[in-house]
């Protein structure tokens, strides 16, 4: 099997490839948004305690 | 005070005072004919196809009204203060919850059944199918009221609670539309229904049972 | 308790102090991680590219291996959610609490991937994107269930009392789900009749059902990483005036 045909899904890519995509968007952001919370809420910690 | 006794006295107590604000009781009635009317004005005055969607309509307008109802449900006695007592009793407070529900239902559930055959005509229904549609609705909007305390519990501590109502009680109401509207079709096309009513009289029967614990647990968190 | 074994008593105990919890799973992280990343390369791989073509379907139905595996987890995390919630209900354990409520949005991006991929693998297969079939129709509903729990979450100030509330909530739903699901499926068949069962019973082949498998297992380990995530978050959210969060800030500098 070529590269080719195994992007071309048997003619199926659009379907294949944006559920594969939409997937791992969701799954993605789903780890990244609380992540970057986290940091954003440490820093505002670290940043009170200083000045304090 | 026994706790018969006690129920009873919510009852009677809730009752009470639902005659004296009459509104309580008519607005849901009001919106309920309100909507029904509304769908031949949207549709179309094609009688075929209202008589076939006559049942999803009832039931769907039944469901709406319901929702809209609820909020009376608790939110008086929240605010003056006598939920609170209410809890405090040394009764179990399900039982009292559950009377407090049964006459909300009666209030506001039992209207529908009134008026349920007027909007029948004005939808086209066969005639026989006219007394499936109110055992639907007996046995149907009594479980409504219960699912929809639930979602009141919740929510009657919050100043928008409104909203996120309806989103909390829409998808559990989902069972009863699907039995009760099936009934009422199948109904008009003269087949039997035994099956659907037993489903509903089942259901009935496990909310009554079930649903008072988390309203009672519920409302105990909302006071808090 | 005595049937449960010591170590597995101190664990718990110890998994229940939010600094340990913190530092536990800040460690316990690249594991995770790792084994979620082999498998979900192991499940593709076998999946995209070693698994052959279905006879009657063709590639498109290569979708099965986040569709059916985002299915099972949409309800296996409601299941521990409210699990988790009832746990934090009756004991006022701090940690299942907030689990519970993490859980919520994984939950929900599941229950949306396993629509979104239903109707794109629908759309070939039926023709059109939506069909009131039985299991999108049941999705939908788990997934307005979903967005009930999160949005009286997002209502209450207090959390705690929130998490109490939607522990409440989830207990309900799960009484709920299998009629809901019974009455959708029952629906189903009275109004469209067996004809869309292309898509239900695949006598599926040991090369499709061995990365199926695997998929699904990498999706419960994602499920953990994700749900620690926002735990960890939420858990200094609520914690932030606790001496470990202060310790933990000014050792860090």
């Amino acid at each position: 099997m070529t590269m080719q045909e195994f992007f071309a899904m048997g003619g199926y890519a659009f379907y294949v490839w944006t559920s594969y995509g939409l997937t791992l968007i969701v799954l993605l952001a789903n780890i990244i948004i609380p992540v970057v919370q986290r940091r954003q809420f440490l820093r505002s910690l670290a940043l009170k305690q200083k000045r304090q | 005070m026994s706790l018969s006794h006690a129920f009873f006295a919510v009852i009677r107590r809730d009752l009470v005072l639902a005659l004296r604000r009459r509104s309580e009781i008519a607005n849901p009635l009001l919106f309920f004919i309100l909507v029904i009317t509304l769908f031949p004005l949207g549709i179309g005055a094609q009688p075929h196809l209202l008589q076939a969607i006559a049942p999803g309509i009832i039931w769907v307008s039944a469901l709406l009204a319901a929702m809209l109802s609820l909020d009376s449900l608790f939110r008086s006695d929240f605010d003056d203060g006598s939920l609170e007592q209410m809890l405090l009793s040394p009764h179990p407070a399900s039982v009292l919850v559950l009377a407090k529900i049964i006459a909300h239902w009666l209030v506001t559930g039992l209207p529908l059944l009134i008026v349920a055959p007027l909007l029948a005509v004005f939808l086209g229904m066969p005639n026989h199918s006219l007394g499936i549609l109110l055992l639907t609705l007996l046995l149907g909007t009594p479980v409504l009221s219960l699912i929809g305390a639930i979602g009141v519990a919740l929510t009657v501590g919050l100043r928008r609670g409104g909203m996120i109502l309806s989103l909390l009680v829409l998808p559990l109401y989902v069972p009863v539309l699907i039995f009760a509207g099936n009934a009422v079709q199948m109904a008009s096309g003269g087949l039997p229904v035994d099956a659907q009513i037993n489903i509903l009289i089942s259901i009935l029967l496990m909310a009554l049972v079930l649903a008072p614990l988390p309203v009672a647990a519920a409302l105990k968190m909302s006071i808090n | 308790m005595f049937l449960i074994p010591d170590p597995v008593v101190r664990f718990f105990h110890r998994m229940a102090s939010p600094p340990h919890f913190y530092s536990f799973t800040e460690r316990l992280m690249p594991w995770l991680v790792v084994i979620f990343l082999l498998l979900t390369a192991a499940g593709l791989y076998g999946g995209l590219y070693l698994a052959p073509a279905d006879y009657q379907q063709g590639d498109s139905y290569r979708i099965i291996y986040i569709h059916v595996p985002s299915a099972w987890m949409s309800l296996f995390i409601y299941m521990v959610m409210a699990v988790a919630g009832g746990i934090g209900l009756v004991w006022r354990i701090k940690l299942a609490e907030i689990v519970a409520i993490s859980s919520a949005p994984v939950g929900a991006s599941f229950t949306f991937i396993a629509l979104v991929t239903g109707s794109l693998w629908g759309k070939p297969m039926w023709g059109t994107w939506w069909v009131w079939d039985a299991r999108l129709t049941s999705e939908l509903i788990l997934l307005f269930l979903y967005l009930g729990v999160i949005g009286l979450y997002g209502a209450i100030d207090d959390k705690r009392t929130a998490s109490r509330a939607v522990a409440i909530l989830a207990l309900v739903g799960v009484v709920n789900i299998p009629i809901i699901h019974y009455s959708v499926e029952w629906w189903n068949t009275l109004h469209q009749g067996p004809t869309v069962t292309k898509m239900d019973k695949p006598s599926i082949h040991v090369s499709m059902l061995i990365p199926l498998l695997l998929m699904a297992i990498s999706f419960k380990f994602y499920y953990l990483i994700a749900m620690l995530q926002r735990a960890r978050t939420e858990l200094l959210l609520r914690e932030r005036n606790a001496q470990w969060v202060k310790n933990m800030i000014s050792e860090s500098k």
